[in-house]
């Protein structure tokens, strides 16, 4: 097949050509190096991203629905004003439409506030001390690294326990057995059954893993007897998460006598609105990523395409020669491509060679590999921008009349 | 058949302002197997004669026939097949690719052709060998001897097995020793049925051919052929 063997001879040209200007092949392939190397960077670090927020968004389940007073995500202003507005959702409120949902597998109201919790001389601060019922456990989906969660008599208003979060636990206990230990909560003495599985990432680090679980009714004679309570809803499985959705909204105006006329005087929450908003910011900082690292490889397009005219002009007695002895238009074209194409290729490799320790220690930070995707994909980015400046180039030397490029010297 | 057949060809240059009749109306026909030497004194249109029948230049005006074929009606990629396939050259400056060594430019016009590795080798191997150069196939061009690279230059012209050897003052940039083992070399081509067209303005060498023609100022002024020597 001639058009393989021309190829084949094309890649033997480029790496004569290229191990023929040693110096000047690695000046040029500067620009595309550093292109390549930000790019893959760039790719690397908004895919770590990516996989870092879905490992931790995880931690809130897809098939949970949060029924409350404010929306998670808050578009402006307005919207602020409109929701700050709203009545809280009430303890009463949450037994009605607790005892009205069939379509749960677990639900739990879930009132919070912050406080300190005292171990014998330490104590640390809580973000999150949450008054809730053993079915929160379900609802959350936490698992128990040591002991049991607070069982229904208790959060009935039995004895004061309380279960805590690993974070919390490790803060106070340092590496003692919490269970077992009585730790005073808001000036009253509870005794700790259980501790929490560390969930980690983004949401485990400012939700489950520093909350202080205390069944509602202590929560609600300690701390706050009128508070603003959310309804953690697990929808059985089998039930659509969109049914749910709507039957809880009706519920939810139901008890809280919003009229037909009026919109939702509350908000359903749901994992799936975190992951939206999300993308659309990634998105943006991806896009606007990409394109700012993407100048720097456009940059180098423009060396190739500068260098790729001079050995084209260099070479114009060997287009010559080979136009005498039977090279076509074409043969000529992809001889300089390949040559434009090899040298962006050589840059990525060296491009890549330099991003791959850098990506180990972003490895430390943000869960990045330099993926097998990437690695191809910037490759083939390369060879395209070696194709893509040097088409000019190859261009001309493909059309030269070969009488006149035989008579240069 | 004549295996060239020029009709009226015309060549002119457009320079600045000025126009230059490199070749005007010039008829000519070649048989296969003919050995002819073109003389003429310098800039009288020999090299531009020469570049039309080895199809590197098309002519402002008139036809061409080779092999039977139009050649002044092709394209680009028509004219490159051509070349490829029926005609061989011979530079002056040997026109050798400086960072290929002797095999590799031999090799070259079979590249074009798409004939595949091992036969090209074969081949390639074959043609350095009539010309006596194959200890030296490894050698890049500056690591020969003049009379080595026209060697190679002759080499790499007929490893086609062209229909026409066309050499342009192939001794020019050669001593007279050396010059006369390349027209030896020639000679014993046109013997083994090639057909030869050589340009040069050394009367010894011209004597090599059988029929000579003498161009001045864009026209043939005679076409003679001699008994043989
Ligand atoms: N590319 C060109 N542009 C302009 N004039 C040319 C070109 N090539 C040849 N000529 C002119 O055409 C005439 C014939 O040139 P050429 O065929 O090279 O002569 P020779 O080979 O016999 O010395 C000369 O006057 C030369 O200056
Ligand atoms: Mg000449």
């Amino acid at each position: 097949m001639t058009l393989l063997a021309e190829i084949r001879e094309g890649l033997r040209i480029a790496l004569t050509a290229i191990r023929a200007n040693k110096l000047r092949s690695c000046l040029t392939t500067l620009g595309v190096i550093i292109g390549i190397l930000t790019v893959t960077l760039m790719g690397t670090a908004i895919e770590g991203l990516n996989r870092s927020f879905m490992q931790s968004i995880s931690s809130i389940g897809a098939d949970v629905l949060y029924a409350q007073r404010q929306d998670w995500i808050i578009r402006s202003h307005e919207e602020w004003l409109t929701m700050r507005k709203r009545r809280p959702v009430t303890v009463s409120q949450a037994e009605s439409i607790l005892r009205q949902v069939e379509f749960a597998k677990a639900i739990s109201p879930i009132a919070q506030r912050g406080g300190k919790i005292q171990y014998q001389d330490r104590d640390t601060l809580s973000p999150a001390i949450v008054g809730t019922t053993d079915q929160y456990a379900i609802s959350a989906g936490v698992s128990l690294n040591a002991g049991r969660f607070i069982t229904s008599s208790e959060s009935e208003g039995g004895r004061p326990v309380c279960v805590l979060g690993a974070t919390v636990a490790t803060n106070l206990f340092k590496s003692e057995s919490a269970i077992g230990a009585r730790v005073k909560i808001a000036g009253r003495n509870f005794d700790v059954v259980g501790v929490l599985e560390p969930v980690g990432g983004l949401f485990g680090e400012g939700g489950v893993d520093s909350q202080i679980v205390i069944p509602l009714n202590q929560f609600l004679t300690l701390l706050d007897n009128n508070p603003d309570v959310s309804l953690q809803v697990k929808v059985a499985s089998g039930e659509g998460l969109e049914e749910a959705r709507e039957e809880l909204r009706a519920i939810m105006r139901k008890v809280r006598q919003v009229k037909p006329s009026d919109p939702d005087d509350f908000s359903i929450n749901q994992q799936d609105q975190i992951v939206s908003a999300f993308r659309q910011v990634a998105g943006t900082i991806a896009a606007v990523g990409l394109f700012i690292t993407g100048l720097s490889l456009f940059v180098g397009g423009i060396g190739i395409m500068n260098i790729m005219f001079v050995s084209v002009a260099e070479r114009t007695k060997e287009i010559g020669i080979r136009k005498a002895i039977g090279a076509k238009h074409r043969t000529i074209l992809i001889q300089f491509l390949i040559e434009a194409a090899a040298i962006c290729v050589l840059g990525g490799l060296i491009g890549l060679a330099l991003a791959w320790p850098i990506t180990l220690i972003m490895a430390k930070v943000m869960p990045s590999t330099l993926s097998p995707t990437i690695v191809c994909l910037a490759l083939v980015v390369a060879a395209l921008t070696g194709i893509i400046s040097g088409f000019l180039p190859a261009w001309r030397a493909a059309r030269m009349n070969p009488v006149d490029a035989l008579r240069s010297e | 058949m004549s295996l060239i057949r020029l009709e009226k060809i015309t060549r002119r240059y457009q320079m600045g302002g000025e126009t230059i009749h490199a070749l005007r109306e010039v008829s000519l026909t070649i048989a296969r197997g003919e050995y002819v030497a073109i003389m003429g004194p310098s800039g009288s249109g020999k090299s531009t004669l020469m570049n039309l029948i080895g199809c590197l230049d098309t002519p402002t005006s008139g036809s061409y026939h080779l092999n039977g074929a139009d050649v002044s009606d092709m394209d680009d990629n028509e004219l490159a097949e051509v070349r490829n396939r029926e005609i061989g050259f011979v530079f002056q400056t040997f026109n050798l690719l400086a960072r290929s060594n002797a095999l590799h430019n031999v090799e070259l016009p079979l590249i074009y052709a798409g004939i595949d590795t091992d036969e090209r080798r074969r081949v390639a191997l074959e043609a350095i060998e009539s010309v006596g150069l194959t200890d030296r196939m490894h050698h890049k061009p500056n690591e020969l001897s003049g009379g080595q690279r026209q060697r190679v230059a002759v080499a790499r012209a007929l490893v086609n097995k062209p229909s026409i050897l066309l050499a342009d003052e192939p001794t020019g940039n050669l001593d007279s020793r050396t010059g006369e083992e390349i027209m030896a070399l020639f000679e014993q081509l046109s013997r083994s049925g090639n057909t030869i067209i050589v340009v040069t303005h050394e009367e010894d060498i011209a004597r090599h051919a059988r029929r000579i023609l003498r161009i001045r100022d864009g026209l043939i002024a005679s076409d003679e052929v001699q008994g043989r020597s």
